[in-house]
């Protein structure tokens, strides 16, 4: 499908890092030769509260919002989430709160890396190519701890192919 | 896919791609106060060391800035959030007789849905208030284009260009392609005192021409590509504006659009001319009825939404509700509420005011949270400043209550410092507590002139709060950590239990300072 446009749901709490995942996934599909669309509320995502962005990429993106019971990858940060953010998945879409144990556990002694291992996996799951991801990470990333995140990224790619 | 040049696009939201439409329509001068979801506006353009960008200390004092820097000749922009822009309505509503020399353009986040706003106003009204025009764009792209335009309007009709957001559209990120920048020829300032003397005859012969040139805004407003049509199968078509377009395009993709991307003055003849080429003609918009009542004005037979949706943001599933005429279902959300950070000073501050239980006035800021359980410790919240004015106004309505007003160290410079002039001169008493966190934390940490570092994090003169409160005529100026509890609550019940006007500046750095 050409014209097909992909819809993908980050959801968790404030201060996980959501918005920076969904900043390489937008800017991976602008490489990539899309037409992206990111949608973010972060008025008071620093205080704790729920955070939601959503990215759509294709030939010619309107919403950016993703529509309910429409998202491809539903991408959850937090369990206690999972419910609130369940219902924007598609029927056949992929779940990656499948993944979120293991990519927990994976970063455990650097939890600040969790967001970048979730793209990682993620981007098995995508269109994209890895060249398109590793651009995406240099530019959000802005020489700040690039290779570091490249190799997070990678080890999340590797999870989400298994 | 990789057909498109990518080299020359970034991925901006559209307060980022207004910033830089701006830029490379050659802006000069920049004001604002912080405010959500305008903030990054500003944020954006102090990062080009060719445009003269400013954290102003509030709406009012910005918008005359950039005004006055108009006038004078150079282009220039005030950004804010749409009940700052309350704040400046004074300058604003003058500012369309007097005109300007060089472009200047007010850009309004209006915030549906309330995602951090104390009202959800429709700025639209505004431009019909005021009489200025209106640009409303639909995305970041068409933002950037937008608002290039709203200079070239501005200098050839000589008006200032209202330009509305939506939190939607400033918030979301799209592929924009940047361009060079041109700076225009600077014209020439030179004294006008018919036109920038606002006393009564020179503003009525100044009014003749604010009529004449909203008929010639309307002419221009029929030929404007901003106000598109897009012809459909003919048996729908919408007449809508901003992020609704986007929502509907999704949902009907064979109707006819008239995409509304100047709202005002309205294009009556392609309005009409729309309506007859469509079998079922309706109005989609975000809050208030701005189009549907004007196309209902020109007797068109028009459906519209049902006035419960009115209320909060669209989104692309409620469409075909609000399309369909019904009532809204309101749904709880079981979002996650925000709240202070753990170890946050306000924390300790309000712990103090609980313990002592006080009626707290309060006003907007990260600390307006302290009033969800369990502290349930702030009791008043309607607009910046009221700290301060609602401790004197309760004291008069509800002698003999314990009664303190709070406000942020921000909040207190923007509108603070002449309520507490007011309390001092008209013999009020009472407790006013500043909250000095050094920043202002709930936009995200900005500068204000009690740093003492400008939005470029340069060094300047710093504002001591202190003598300030002092020399305003205030009986009692304590200075103290809030995290010293014992200390802090000690001083807190003796002045509440005096018969004076006293301050007392809560001072500890925010948390997210030190990250």
């Amino acid at each position: 499908m050409k014209d097909k446009v992909y819809s993908i749901t980050f959801g968790g709490i404030g201060g996980q890092g959501i918005l920076k995942a969904s900043e390489i996934c937008g800017w991976a599909a602008l490489f990539a030769g899309y037409h992206v669309k990111k949608s973010e509320v972060h008025g008071m995502a620093q205080r704790g509260g729920s955070v939601e962005s959503h990215v759509r990429f294709g030939k010619r993106v309107y919403s950016p919002l993703v529509p309910m019971g429409s998202a491809d990858v539903l991408v959850c940060f937090h369990l206690e989430e999972h419910s609130r953010l369940q219902p924007f998945l598609k029927k056949d879409g992929v779940d990656l709160t499948d993944f979120l144990a293991q990519v927990t556990a994976a970063m455990a002694s650097n939890p600040r890396g969790l967001n970048t291992c979730l793209v990682g996996v993620l981007s098995a799951k995508l269109p994209i190519k890895e060249e398109h991801w590793m651009k995406a990470i240099e530019t959000v990333f802005k020489g700040k701890g690039v290779e570091e995140n490249k190799n997070i990224f990678l080890g999340g790619r590797k999870l989400g192919q298994s | 896919m990789a057909k498109t040049k990518t080299s020359n696009q970034a991925l901006l939201s559209g307060n980022e791609a207004l910033a830089y439409g701006a830029y490379e329509a050659g802006l000069s001068v920049a004001c604002a106060y912080p405010g959500t979801p305008s903030t990054e506006i500003l944020e954006t353009l102090a990062q080009f060391p060719d445009v003269d960008a400013q954290w102003s200390v509030n709406e009012k004092v910005a918008f005359e800035v950039a005004l006055g820097s108009a006038i004078a000749g150079a282009r220039s922009l005030f950004a804010c959030k749409h009940v700052g822009l309350n704040v400046a309505m004074d300058p604003l509503m003058t500012a369309s007789y007097t005109g300007i020399l060089a472009g200047f353009v007010i850009v309004v986040c209006d915030d549906p849905g309330m995602h951090s706003s104390q009202n959800e106003q429709d700025t639209r009204w505004v431009a019909l208030y005021s009489k200025l025009p209106m640009l409303e764009p639909a995305s970041p792209a068409e933002a950037k284009e937008i608002i290039q335009e709203a200079f070239k309007i501005s200098e050839r009709y000589d008006t200032p260009v209202m330009l509305r957001m939506t939190t939607r559209i400033s918030h979301t990120k799209e592929n924009v392609v940047l361009k060079q920048r041109q700076v225009p020829p600077r014209p020439e300032f030179e004294r006008n005192i018919a036109k920038y003397v606002m006393v009564p005859g020179n503003a009525y012969q100044r009014h003749i021409l604010v009529e004449k040139r909203l008929l010639q805004l309307q002419s221009l407003s029929e030929r404007s590509r901003f106000n598109r049509i897009e012809k459909g199968d003919g048996k729908l078509g919408f007449i809508t504006s901003g992020v609704s377009y986007q929502y509907l395009k999704e949902n009907y993709p064979d109707a006819s659009y008239l995409k509304l991307g100047m709202t005002y003055p309205f294009c009556d003849d392609k309005i009409k001319a729309f309506a007859k080429t469509v079998k079922k003609l309706v109005v989609v918009e975000e809050l208030d009825p701005f189009i549907e009542e004007h196309v209902k004005s020109l007797g068109i037979k028009v459906a519209a939404k049902d006035p419960s949706f009115r209320i909060g943001e669209l989104t692309p599933d409620l469409i075909p509700a609000v399309v369909a005429g019904e009532v809204k279902q309101e749904v709880k959300a079981a979002k996650r509420k925000p709240r202070l950070c753990p170890d946050c000073p306000h924390w300790a501050t309000f712990a103090a005011l609980k313990k002592l239980d006080l009626y707290v006035a309060g006003d907007i800021g990260c600390y307006t949270l302290a009033c969800l359980p369990p502290m349930s410790a702030l009791h008043s919240c309607v607009c910046m400043g009221a700290g301060v004015t609602f401790n004197e106004g309760w004291h008069k309505g509800a002698p003999g209550k314990k009664i303190v007003g709070v406000l942020g160290d921000s909040t207190f410079v923007h509108s603070g410092i002449t309520g507490l002039i007011n309390s001092a001169y008209n013999k009020a008493k009472g407790v006013i507590l500043i909250l000095d966190n050094s920043t202002t934390a709930m936009t995200g940490g900005q500068q204000h002139p009690a740093t003492g570092l400008t939005i470029r994090n340069e060094p300047t003169k710093k504002l001591i709060l202190e003598d300030l409160c002092r020399v305003c005529g205030v009986d009692n100026v304590d200075v103290m950590d809030p995290k010293n509890l014992e200390e802090f609550r000690a001083i807190l019940e003796k002045r509440v239990n005096e018969d004076a006007l006293s301050v007392i500046i809560s001072r500890h750095p925010c948390k997210l300072l030190r990250r």
